[in-house]
Order: C-alpha cells, then sequence, then structure tokens
C-alpha cells in the first residue's frame, strides 16, 4: 500500500512539499501513505471524521482541538499540503537550518510552534486567549473531580501570572513571554522517521 | 583508646555481607578483618556493660551509705566507661567532626566557589590521616567496604533515587543505558587490554605480576563512573539538567556492569583463566542481564510496597518518612541480599515511589523526608571523601609503579573520550536533542572515578590478584586526580567553553498548564502521522498510571485531584511560604524565580519552612504521636487548605500585581486601578496587622493592670497596635508614637514593642537591597506620609526611635526570616501575661470587638470624613475613646483613598493572626477579611 500511495505523488508535488516543510523525500512519502491510510474516503483529503477514526485520538483531552488545527478556517477538507504544513510544526530544529534564511519563518521555528499551541487555546481567533477559553481548556485537561471554582483559581491566577498589558487576557506576545524559558524547540518536537 | 576505630568496629558486623556480594568466594581481605582488635573490643565491651548496668543498681544504697563509699573505696562516684560507649562514641565523633569540617569550608565563600568541597573534605582526611599515622605510627582507619556498601552509599543513592527528576530520566533514558552499558563496557575492556599491552611492552614493573585477566579485572573497577563523585562535583557546577541526568544517570545505571564484571572476572581469577570455558562467558551475559533487571524488579517492587502502605498512613503521621527510609533502604539491603544490583535497586525504588508517596504523605513528612534524606547523604559523603584521604595515608597498602598509574590515568582519559564521541555520534542519530561538541567535552571530562572504585579494590584477595597493592594505589591515584584535578578544573571549563547552565527555578502555573498541553499536543500528532514514538508510549503509560496504578497507590482523596490542581496548590503555597520569607513582599515577579530547593548543598529557605512547620504547632505537646493539634485527616487538612486557597490564594481582581515595584517606583502615573488592588489587598494585610497586636495589647493590658491604671487601659490597648503598623510603614509618622509610648510605658516595654516591630521593619526597610520585593508592601504605608506631620516630630531621640536611625541602611533579607519566631514568640508573652486575667486567650478578640470589627468591616467602605483625617495628637485626645477609634481606622481610611505618592519602604508585615502563622500567610496573602475569622483558629496545614 505504501508504494502505491507514493506513487500517487508527483515528484513535483514531493519537491515542492520538501521546500516547504523542510522534511526529507523519505518522510513526505511515509508520511503519504499515512495520509492516504487514513483518508478512508479516498478523495485526496481528510475530514474530520478521518481524524477522528484515530483511535488514541478519542481519548487524547485535546484531540478535537487538534483536529480542528489541521483545517484551515471555514474549511471541512485538508490536503496533503495542509496536512504535511501542520505537522511539519513539530519538525525538531535541526542545526544546519538554524540561520539558513532569516527571511523565510521556517513552519518549524520556535515561533511557529509556539503559535500553533496558542491556536489551541484561542478559539475565536482573536489573538488572545480570554479567561473562558483558557478554561475550556483547562476543563479538558482535568478531571471531572476539580471544580469550577478550583478551576477558575487556576485559570485566575494563570492570566494574572501572565497579563502584562491588563486586557485579562494572555495575547501571543504575553504566551510568548510566558514561556520564553521553556525549551520550546525541544517540547514541541517530535522525531520523524526518516 | 584510639585503637578502637570506627571501622574496625563496624567491619566486624558489616564487612562479612558486603564481602559475600563483591567477591564471591574471596576471602575476606585483610583490610575487612582486623581479627585481633575487633573481638577485643567485644571482649572488653561486654565486662563494661555489667559494670555499668551493675552500676545503676547500686545507686541508691551507696548515697546512703555514704561512710562506707568513702572508707571501702567499693563504689566510684565517677568511673571510666569507655569501653561501654566506645562505638557510638567514636562513631558520633567522626560525624561531629565531618560536619564541623562542612562548616569551616562555607565560612569562605570566595574559596567554596572556586574549590569543591569533596577536594577539600580529601584533603582534610590526609592531614587527619598523617596525623593518626604520627601518632600511633599505623594506619588505622580507612574507608571500609563493609561500611560503604551497607550505610554510606545507599544514603546517598537513596537520596538521589527519591529525588530522581523522573521526567527527565525516562526522557533521557536511551543515552543514559548507552553510557552505562556500551560506555563502561567498552572503557573496561579497552583498559584492560591496554594494560595489559603495555604491561607486555614493558612500560609497566615486573614487580606487578598481573596477566590479563587482572588487569581486565581492574580495568572493570576503575573505569566505572562514581556516582558519589559526580554528585558531589557536579551539583557545584550546575550544569543544563540534560547533562547533568545523563552523567549521573550514567553513574548510577552503570552498577550492575561493574558489579557483574567484577565478580566474573574475580571468578576467572580465582580458578585461572586456562580454566576458563566458553560456557562462562555465557554465563557473564545471564548474569548482568538478570543483575540489572532483577534489581530494577526489586526496586520496583518495594516502590509499589512503599507506595501501597503510606495510602494507609492517615492516622499515625508521625512514621510515615520511617516508611519511606526502611522500604528505600530494604529495596537496596534485598537486592544485595541476592546479588543483585543494589544501586540500580534502590535508584528505581526511589523513581517508582517517589510521585505516590509525595501525594499520599503530609506536607510535614515530605519535609522531614527531604531533610532527613538530605542530611543523611550530605554527612555520607563528607564521610566518604574524608575516609578516601585517610585511607591514602597508609603506606603499607601502597605499592607505587609511575608506570602503571601514568598508563592509567591516560588511558581511562582517552577511551572515555573517545567512548563518548563515539556513542554520541550514534545516539545523535536517534535523538530530538542533539549532544553538542560542548556537551562531550563535558561528559567526558566528568567521567570521575570514586569510592566505589576504591571499595572495590579494597575488596580484592590478595591471594589470587598478587598485584593488588599496586592496583589499591593506582586506584587512590585516580580517584584524587579524577575528584580533585578535574574537580576543580571542571568550572573553569564547564565556564570557559559556555555550557548553558541549569537555571534552577521551579516552573510557573503557565508553563506547567502549556507543557501539559504540549504532551498531549504530542502525543495526538504522533498518532496522526502513525508513529509510535516516545509520546505515544508515554501517553500510553499515562493512561495506565492513571486508571490503575494511582487507583491502586494513591489515597483516594489524593487520587481525585487532578495533578494540574496539585501543581497549583504547589506552586500557591510556595510562593506563599516565600512570603513568610520574604517579610511578606511576594507579589513581585521575583516569586517566579525562587530559589530552588532541590540542591542538597544549601536550602536556605528550606529552613524557614521547617522553622514555620514547626511554629505551626501550638505550644508543648508531649504526646510524641501527635504533630498537629488537630488530628492532621488528609482529607480535613486538603479541604481546608484547598478552601482557603481557592478562596483567597492570589486571586487576580487586576494583573498588575508582578508589577508594583515598579509602577510604584515611579508612583505618579500610577493607575487607578492598580492602586485599588493594591488597597484591597494592603487592607486584609493592616487587618492582619491589627490582629496581630492584640497579643501586644493584651500584654500591655495586663501591664497595665499591674499598674492600676484601669481607666487608661483601653488607650494602652489602642496604641501599640498603632504603633506597629506606623512604624512598620514610615518612620516619619514614627514620632508621633513615642510621644505617647514614653507618656503611658515604661522603657520595658518599649523595647519589648520595637523588638517586635523592628524585626517586621527590617526586612523590607531595604529598598536598595530589595527593590522587587519592598514594592508591593503596602499601600497602608502610604497613609502616613499623607497624614499631618506630627507636632510631636521632634521627638526623635526616643530611645526607639533612635534605635530605627541606627539600623544599617541595608539588612539583609535573613532578618525577616526571624518574624514568624518572634511572633510566636511574643504570642507566647502575651500568652502569660494574659494569666493573671484568666481568659482563654482563643477568644480574646471578641472582648475587644470594637477596634477589631470596627476596622475590619466599616473600614474598607466606610467614606471616611477629611476632618478625621488628621491625625489626632497629644494626651487628651489619646484619653476620649472615639478619636482613638478614628486614630485606629485612620490608614486603612487613609488608604483607602488617598492616592498613593511616596512609597515609604514598610513591611506590612503582619504577624500571625493570632498564634497561627499559617493564618497569617494566608491573610497575607489574601483578601476577604470575613474569611479570615472563622479560619483563624484552625492550625492550617501548608
Amino acid at each position: 500500500m505504501g508504494s502505491r500511495a507514493s506513487s500517487l505523488l508527483r515528484e513535483e508535488d514531493i519537491e515542492e512539499i520538501k521546500k516547504e516543510t523542510g522534511f526529507s523525500h523519505s518522510q513526505i512519502t511515509r508520511l503519504y501513505s499515512r495520509f492516504h491510510s487514513l483518508d478512508k474516503g479516498e478523495n485526496g483529503a481528510l475530514s474530520r471524521e478521518d481524524f477522528q477514526r484515530i483511535p488514541e485520538l478519542a481519548i487524547n483531552p485535546l484531540g478535537d482541538r487538534i483536529i480542528n488545527a489541521f483545517f484551515s478556517e471555514g474549511d471541512d477538507q485538508v490536503n496533503f499540503r495542509g496536512f504535511m504544513r501542520t505537522l511539519a510544526h513539530f519538525r525538531p530544529v535541526e542545526d544546519n537550518e538554524k540561520n539558513k534564511d532569516p527571511n523565510i519563518e521556517p513552519l518549524n521555528s520556535r515561533n511557529n510552534k509556539l503559535l500553533f499551541a496558542f491556536r489551541l487555546y484561542d478559539l475565536d481567533r482573536d489573538d488572545k486567549i480570554s479567561r473562558d477559553e483558557l478554561l475550556q481548556v483547562l476543563r479538558m485537561m482535568v478531571g471531572v473531580n476539580i471544580s469550577d471554582e478550583q478551576l477558575g483559581s487556576i485559570a485566575d491566577r494563570t492570566i494574572q501570572e501572565a497579563d502584562t498589558n491588563g486586557d485579562l487576557c494572555i495575547s501571543f506576545n504575553e504566551f510568548i513571554k510566558v514561556l520564553e524559558k521553556v525549551d520550546v524547540e525541544q517540547k514541541m518536537s517530535i522525531r520523524f522517521l526518516h | 583508646m584510639l585503637s578502637f576505630t570506627l571501622v574496625l568496629l563496624l567491619s566486624a558486623a558489616a564487612g562479612e555481607v558486603a564481602t559475600d556480594r563483591y567477591a564471591d568466594g574471596a576471602a575476606p581481605s585483610p583490610a575487612l578483618s582486623p581479627a585481633p582488635s575487633g573481638s577485643a573490643t567485644e571482649e572488653s565491651s561486654r565486662p563494661a556493660v555489667a559494670l555499668a548496668r551493675s552500676a545503676e543498681h547500686p545507686t541508691p544504697t551507696t548515697v546512703q551509705d555514704d561512710a562506707s563509699h568513702h572508707h571501702g573505696g567499693g563504689y566510684r562516684i565517677v568511673q571510666w566507661e569507655w569501653s561501654y560507649v566506645q562505638t557510638p562514641y567514636i562513631i558520633a565523633i567522626w560525624l561531629l567532626l565531618a560536619s564541623v569540617a562542612k562548616i569551616l569550608f562555607h565560612f569562605s565563600q570566595r574559596f567554596t566557589t572556586v574549590v569543591p568541597e569533596s577536594c577539600m573534605l580529601i584533603l582534610l582526611g590526609l592531614i587527619l590521616g598523617g596525623v593518626v599515622l604520627l601518632a600511633s605510627k599505623k594506619q588505622l582507619y580507612q574507608l571500609d567496604p563493609g561500611l560503604f556498601f551497607l550505610f554510606l552509599l545507599p544514603t546517598i543513592v537513596g537520596d538521589a533515587g527519591y529525588f530522581m527528576p523522573a521526567r527527565l530520566f525516562f526522557d533521557n533514558l536511551g543515552a543514559i543505558l548507552m553510557y552505562a552499558v556500551v560506555g563502561t563496557l567498552w572503557n573496561a575492556f579497552c583498559t584492560g587490554f591496554c594494560l595489559y599491552g603495555v604491561k607486555q611492552a614493558g612500560v609497566i614493573d615486573d614487580k606487578v605480576e598481573a596477566g590479563l585477566m587482572e588487569f581486565l579485572l581492574f580495568g572493570a573497577l576503575i573505569s566505572a563512573v562514581d556516582p558519589v563523585a559526580v554528585l558531589a562535583v557536579f551539583e557545584e557546577v550546575h550544569v543544563n539538567e540534560m547533562l547533568f541526568i545523563i552523567v549521573f544517570g550514567e553513574s548510577l545505571v552503570n552498577d550492575a556492569v561493574t558489579v557483574v564484571m567484577y565478580k566474573v572476572y574475580i571468578s576467572f581469577v580465582a580458578v585461572g583463566p586456562g580454566n576458563v570455558q566458553t560456557a562462562d562467558y555465557f554465563k557473564g551475559v545471564a548474569s548482568f542481564l538478570i543483575v540489572s533487571i532483577g534489581g530494577t524488579l526489586v526496586g520496583l517492587i518495594f516502590a509499589v510496597i512503599l507506595a501501597f502502605i503510606t495510602r494507609f498512613t492517615k492516622r499515625v503521621r508521625i512514621i510515615e518518612p520511617l516508611f519511606v527510609f526502611l522500604l528505600v533502604y530494604l529495596a537496596y539491603l534485598t537486592a544485595e541480599l541476592f546479588s543483585l544490583s543494589a544501586i540500580l535497586s534502590m535508584t528505581f525504588c526511589g523513581i517508582g515511589c517517589n510521585k505516590y508517596v509525595e501525594a499520599n504523605i503530609s506536607q510535614k513528612s515530605r519535609t522531614a523526608v527531604k531533610y532527613t534524606m538530605k542530611t543523611l547523604a550530605s554527612i555520607a559523603e563528607t564521610i566518604i571523601f574524608i575516609f578516601l584521604g585517610i585511607s591514602a595515608v597508609d603506606k603499607t597498602k601502597w605499592a607505587w609503579d609511575t608506570g602503571l598509574i601514568v598508563c592509567t590515568l591516560i588511558f581511562i582519559l582517552v577511551f572515555r573520550a573517545i567512548g563518548v564521541v563515539g556513542q554520541t555520534w550514534i545516539l545523535n542519530k536517534f535523538r530530538l536533542v542533539h549532544l553538542e561538541k560542548i556537551d562531550q567535552v563535558v561528559m567526558s571530562y566528568g567521567g570521575l572515578r570514586g569510592a566505589v572504585a576504591f571499595a572495590l579494590v579494597v575488596l580484592l584477595d590478595e591471594e589470587h590478584v598478587k598485584a593488588k597493592d599496586y592496583f589499591v594505589a593506582t586506584t587512590i591515584v585516580v580517584i584524587f586526580f579524577t575528584v580533585m584535578f578535574q574537580g576543580l578544573t571542571i568550572k573553569p571549563l564547564v565556564k570557559w567553553l559556555k555550557v548553558p547552565r541549569s537555571t534552577n527555578r521551579k516552573p510557573t502555573i503557565n508553563e506547567e498548564i502549556h507543557e501539559r498541553a504540549f504532551d498531549h499536543i504530542l502525543a495526538a500528532v504522533e498518532d496522526i502521522a502513525g508513529l509510535n514514538g516516545y509520546h505515544h508510549w508515554r501517553d500510553k503509560w499515562e493512561q495506565f498510571d492513571k486508571n490503575y496504578l494511582s487507583k491502586l497507590l494513591m489515597r483516594k482523596s489524593v487520587y481525585h485531584k487532578s495533578e494540574l490542581w496539585e501543581a497549583y496548590q504547589k506552586i500557591n503555597i510556595r510562593d506563599a511560604i516565600s512570603v513568610i520569607d520574604q517579610g511578606g513582599n511576594i507579589l513581585t515577579s521575583a516569586r517566579l524565580s525562587l530559589p530552588s530547593m532541590a540542591s542538597r548543598a544549601s536550602f536556605p529557605e528550606m529552613t524557614n519552612v521547617t522553622n514555620y512547620l514547626r511554629e505551626n504547632g501550638s505550644g508543648v505537646c508531649l504526646d510524641l504521636q501527635v504533630i498537629d493539634t488537630i488530628p492532621s485527616a488528609k482529607v480535613e487538612e486538603e479541604t481546608e487548605t484547598h478552601h482557603v486557597l481557592a478562596g483567597n490564594l492570589y486571586k487576580p481582581r487586576r494583573r498588575y500585581q508582578s508589577h508594583y515595584s515598579r509602577h510604584f517606583m515611579t508612583a505618579g502615573d500610577q493607575e487607578r486601578q492598580d492602586r485599588e488592588v493594591f488597597q484591597r489587598n494592603m487592607r486584609s494585610r493592616l487587618e492582619s496587622f491589627k490582629s496581630t497586636q492584640y497579643k501586644r495589647h493584651k500584654k500591655d493590658r495586663s501591664q497595665k493592670k499591674r499598674k492600676g491604671s484601669d481607666a487608661k487601659e483601653q488607650e494602652t490597648i489602642e496604641k501599640p497596635r498603632r504603633n506597629v503598623s506606623w512604624q512598620d510603614k514610615d518612620p516619619v509618622v514614627i514620632p508621633l508614637e513615642p510621644g505617647e509610648e514614653k507618656a503611658e510605658h515604661s522603657e520595658a516595654e518599649k523595647d519589648e514593642d520595637v523588638g517586635i516591630t523592628f524585626v517586621a521593619h527590617r526586612g523590607s526597610e531595604t529598598p536598595t537591597a530589595r527593590p522587587k520585593s519592598d514594592s508591593s508592601v503596602t499601600e497602608v504605608c502610604q497613609s502616613p506620609s499623607v497624614a499631618p506631620p506630627s507636632p510631636t516630630c521632634g521627638e526623635k531621640n526616643l530611645p526607639w526611635k533612635e534605635d530605627v536611625d541606627s539600623l544599617p541602611p541595608c539588612v539583609s533579607s535573613e532578618a525577616t526570616k526571624i518574624i514568624p519566631i518572634d511572633l510566636q514568640e511574643a504570642w507566647n508573652q502575651s500568652i502569660s501575661s494574659l494569666e493573671s486575667l484568666a481568659s482563654p486567650p482563643v477568644f480574646q478578640e471578641p472582648q475587644h470587638p470594637h477596634p477589631n470589627t470596627f476596622s475590619r468591616l466599616s473600614a474598607p467602605t466606610r467614606p471616611p470624613t477629611s476632618a478625621e483625617f488628621h491625625f489626632p495628637v497629644g494626651k487628651e485626645e489619646e484619653e476620649s475613646g472615639l478619636p482613638q477609634q478614628l486614630q485606629e481606622i485612620q490608614p486603612l481610611m487613609l488608604s483607602g483613598r488617598q492616592s498613593l505618592h511616596s512609597l515609604p519602604p514598610s513591611a506590612a508585615l503582619p504577624s500571625g493572626k493570632r498564634r497561627n502563622p499559617c493564618v497569617y500567610l494566608r491573610s497575607l496573602v489574601t483578601t476577604p477579611p470575613s474569611n479570615s475569622v472563622p479560619h483563624s483558629r484552625k492550625p492550617t496545614q501548608l
């Protein structure tokens, strides 16, 4: 199946994706076969249902949010390019590409990794995490044994800690600032097999 | 007397077991069995015991029979019972010596930053060894393997295992295993073979009678990186956590490899190289698997047992720490019993149980465990290094061969470097985070050898290993070289290479939350990408842990708490504790970078925490079982803590808290909102402040009563209260008080007041020294500055005013740390002075409802009239009741509405509300005043 799937992928596409995402040729073909196996409708694009069929995602507390992150606004299909573009956020930063091209920010840059995480919180895409948005995510991550009040105090404290301009929200800049001591490059990367 | 040594004594009991483990079949080494003196000790101690026992009985009779005592001489009043107390006495003296040595080293801070402690201890050991040698012509003390493996090593490994950062350890498990297994094997074989080659080439003297097997054996014991040395040196270097965990993890895990190789070679040497069959090599490999996996399993089994036991210690909190020590130690001993890898067993027991045990036991037990473990480990480490030094001064065991020593040194350094580079090259193909060149340099250079190697080489059997003395000498030189030279130079090296240092800070709540989210994201992405990677499996493990393990091993009340909530509570408690330690000035950004408690060498703030916890218990309690005044049911304590925290701690109505300092310095352009928050905070602080003054005012009152001037009682009560708060806030206002003070109180009283006040005052009086913290101080402080200058300003010459002035401009923050104790004392004083009044202390408050309720309830909301803002001065006004009340609230009212300009350095350093510092703590950090009253009477666990 892998070979059949990769044969559907044209060399030009691979080159383009390679350029855009930084994945290697073998990684792209490997991920394409994965993409293809997820694509039950065989229409070259994944729908939300395709993602939801992955059993582990069903028990991942942030599963739905992460699935949403694959879809651009208003879209309910994602093609292989988009799929790869999202996954590219999690490619580890290689030594040799650290200062390759300062003008074009690679998808796996620190900022983009953080932006991906930020978007998970920021439901209404106003570039701010409000208290409610934070509470929703917290609620997903904790069990039912935590009362709303407790969760609220966590959220309050979180916002208080991060908020510097006093709008009681966490903007993306504040988000970056509050995580500046965290090794995001490491903690938001996974090792894609070669 | 000196002829009885610690080593000899303990070796009688301990030596045998350790010998069994490391040298199967080998006869006990001479070092271990100083039979004559050991048995002599026992013989002499037996009569001594009898003597001492018999001495107890005749005592009453001889006292009566004074005459016979004098003339007959049958009973001596003072007897020399050395042999009776000898063993514990010598041990205690050694411990004392080691601890004092530690203190002395840390006197000079500049010195200790350059020279690692381990170096100094070895040097001290050398000196002591020299002294003993000169005194008794032969070396009596040395690092005894039995003592080392059974008592000293477990304390260090237990500490390391229990406090091992588990996540970090498992994140780097691949690298650790690689270095520990492959690296150690590589080092051992290469060193052994090359030494043999060099010997064949004639570089090593012919007197060194050793064949290939002997050199391989020596290579095996000399090549293992030593956990004690690594801990001692790396602890002071502060390289980044990943680097540290890799080197340290390696030093722990390689124990299995070392044990097996050592044992295999010993048996090979014993039967003679010619008789070794092929099957024996396979047995060796099988033995490695059994020793390592078996050791790990034993550790994990004990971890489960320990965690399970602590589930049920709810009613016997006092023995919780004991369980931790016992079972962790038992894991070690059990592994020794089956000749498995004891270090692995203990390490995994610690790592495995930590999460559950910490969740199950009470906060106090946690502190106790932490403290005891660190103390024991620290003292064990000290003793090990001192004894290493002492052992070196023993010419009977030395046989110097320059060729062997130089070659060994070169080989272990070179092969370590080659091994690290080679393995890193392979590892980097698989690692997400690559190990850079500088990491490799540090790892190669950080391959320190230590006491384990020494103990192993001492255990060698001279009958089989003819060159033992040479090996001992070489091992000592290698250890000294690695610990002293490399230990000394690694710090400059790390600095020079600009190796990333560890940040040494606790995660903030944001980091806790977001990193958890990251983990979920990564697990999900791996699932989407169809990779069964690290995160996938970790996620699976966490599911399993949550669904089964935690359910089994954690208390129900704890299990139902989310980890996130626990983390949140931890952070809050940490902040709250540091509030106290910093004199109440926590609301700054400084709280995000609290000094870590992780370092074993120093935990300054921990000291205060324990003080705190100790002070927390009220009064004298003779029941050993009871730590708390209230039975400390976990549920209860948690609901309470939680309630308090949820309701109170850092409920951020407005953000800005972390900016108070800055804003306050530039006061003028402060936003209105800021002020409101600040004021709200300060109000609560002031209230807690006032309530503290009850203690003092009670005391005053009783003093008053003695004077018989009941009429003025009310005033006296009020005054000190105001005194404190103002003094604390602004020296400018202080002059007002002295007048009254002078009029009403004796000098002694003033002194007491001053004592308390100034402690609070000092803490925050130093804006330059601690610019961040003082900002947060209090808004109330402002009130004095706006208040009209009091006519008594001139009275600056009052004794206690002078005290204020004479304070050094910068008082170390240490000063603030005494606060809780001081308050406690103040409280006790007030209690004792109140006894004459025969009123139960706890219910004092209702007796004086008016200042309390008045200020607490009405002050914040009450619109003050401007006329009353003028500070009532002079005695006439003091006499009248109403003005006084107004005086009372004045600070509050002022703070409520005045805009705050200059922030006087001050500490609204309140003070324990009533006797419970916890309450004080709460009220400090929190706002709602209404809550604080009911809570204040219950001691809370924090």
